[in-house]
């Protein structure tokens, strides 16, 4: 079998993929930002001694960590406008969807990274009048924050290729305008070779800086 | 067995006339003190009265309950009933308007405003390893009295100075020796110029070598009139220390009085029984 490879096609409509490259970069950070801020708040229900707190964040990382991300996608697109009355646009449910799956997984990095803490340092802090909220910000985060940093990488990059599946609710991020291109051209090698291309290259950059800041931290201990 | 051995001097001399002058002298007073963790009833009762300036050794065995009292004094622990008064103040506020149940609640605000008075040292020194000796120390005055910075770092420095540790300002905690470590645990707490210094067996996890450092500098503060009360297995420590020994056994004050009359001619049973497996363990 015999084919012959032409990328004119990707070169003739590389503006159109950069278009969707930015809605792909908002929507990746818009749900990390927003899923890590969530995540933080509903790990701090999860190590609450209120057992109602608890239960509640229990069952919201359970549900967003067992079911499928498509399913969330397609559920708060579809289902969710109907419970509230209201359409969402495509980029937002996809935001909303993204910021509340990656919540969960984050709200499990963080939770671990503060039970890390040994209970003495909380007691250390509490004896000389410190708050549970001072104690948070000043003992327990500056030294998880370390631990938990690899944890957050893998989870960020996860994310940034999960956006691509935000493509089947017509969000125009750079999966959706690969796909586009494919089915208009019949292409789909060509144009899906460069689309891997394009996430490899958006995506490396964090997960080098971030193994390059890990070595730092490292070695100042 | 309910028993309360009532502790104050007060008792002893006539409660009219030496009311007035004994009552504004009391830094802390325990009323009925109890504390339950689940089924498990540790502290069943306490009653006891800390004069300021006093220096009173808290001992007994294992699971005696001495440290969950200790621990109640700065709410470590909450105390599942009676009251604990700091200054002639009501710590926390009753639970039941028509006060049936012991217990008490507390406002997070309110504890922490107690506990920057009573200060605490631990066993496990309870150190912040990320951060150095000075800003250990420094912590409590930046965050909780909300000192300035330089202040704070002169008044950590002074502190630091005054139990040896002036050389490793910016070392950090995993550098040191266990007996440097509980040195700084000291000096973070007494920096906060608190009322009251609690020690809950602060040589206990030392090496025997290190023990002899850290027991110098409490006794240094017992010279200056810190009040203080030190749970501890060291019995000829307690005896040189105290003001007041008391005895704690199933969770009550045993046996109470001058380290000479507790440790050397007890009265009880109990108090002896323990007192020579002390000694057989020495010999």
């Amino acid at each position: 079998m015999k084919y012959t490879w032409d990328f004119a096609v990707v070169r003739d409509n590389f503006p159109l993929l950069l278009r969707g490259v930015s809605v792909t970069v908002e929507l990746w950070l818009v749900a990390f930002a927003l899923g890590l801020a969530l995540g933080f708040a509903i790990s701090l229900a999860r190590v609450s001694r209120r057992p109602s707190l608890n239960a509640l964040a229990i069952g919201y990382v359970e549900v967003f960590r067992n079911t499928p991300v498509l399913v969330q996608l397609i559920w708060f697109y579809y289902a969710f406008p109907i419970m509230l009355g209201a359409q969402l646009t495509p980029f937002v449910a996809a935001a909303l969807a993204l910021t509340l799956n990656t919540s969960a997984y984050c709200a499990e990095i963080f939770r671990g990274g503060i039970v890390s803490i040994a209970r003495g340092q909380w007691e250390g802090a509490k004896a000389i009048g410190m708050t549970r909220a001072m104690t948070m910000r000043r003992i327990v985060l500056p030294q998880v924050m370390k631990r938990m940093l690899p944890a957050f990488t893998n989870r960020a990059i996860e994310l940034a290729k999960v956006t691509s599946l935000a493509s089947l609710l017509a969000v125009n991020e750079v999966m959706y305008e690969g796909r586009l291109l494919s089915s208009t051209y019949y292409r789909p090698l060509e144009i899906l070779t460069v689309v891997a291309l394009i996430y490899l290259v958006l995506i490396y950059p964090g997960s080098y800086l971030s193994a390059r800041l890990e070595r730092r931290l490292a070695a100042r201990d | 067995m309910i028993e309360n051995v009532t502790t104050t001097m007060s008792a002893v001399a006539p409660a009219v006339a030496a009311g007035a002058a004994n009552t504004s002298d009391v830094v802390i007073r325990i009323r009925n003190l109890h504390k339950r963790f689940g089924d498990l009833h540790v502290v069943k009762g306490v009653d006891l009265d800390v004069r300021r300036g006093e220096r009173i050794a808290i001992i007994g065995a294992s699971g005696s309950g001495k440290s969950t009292i200790l621990r109640c004094l700065n709410f470590m622990e909450l105390p599942s009933e009676g009251t604990i008064e700091l200054d002639g103040k009501a710590i926390g506020r009753q639970a039941s308007a028509n006060g049936a149940s012991g217990e008490r609640f507390y406002s997070e605000a309110e504890l922490c405003e107690i506990r920057a008075r009573v200060g605490m040292v631990f066993q496990q020194f309870n150190l912040f390893p990320h951060m150095t000796v000075r800003a250990n120390v420094m912590e409590g005055l930046i965050t909780v009295k909300r000192i300035a910075k330089h202040a704070a770092r002169e008044r950590a420095t002074a502190q630091l100075a005054k139990v040896g540790l002036q050389d490793k300002l910016d070392a950090y905690p995993a550098k040191l020796s266990g007996g440097q470590q509980q040195r700084v645990a000291i000096a973070r707490a007494l920096a906060m110029d608190p009322e009251v210094l609690l020690f809950d067996e602060p040589t206990s996890s030392l090496d025997p070598e290190l023990v002899g450092e850290v027991l110098r500098v409490i006794r240094a503060l017992a010279d200056e009139g810190r009040t203080m009360l030190l749970v501890t297995h060291e019995l000829g420590f307690a005896y040189h220390f105290a003001d007041r020994v008391v005895f704690i056994a199933d969770g009550i004050v045993h046996e109470t009085g001058t380290a000479d009359e507790v440790l050397k001619h007890p009265k009880r049973e109990r108090t002896q029984q323990f007192l020579a497996r002390f000694v057989e363990r020495a010999l």
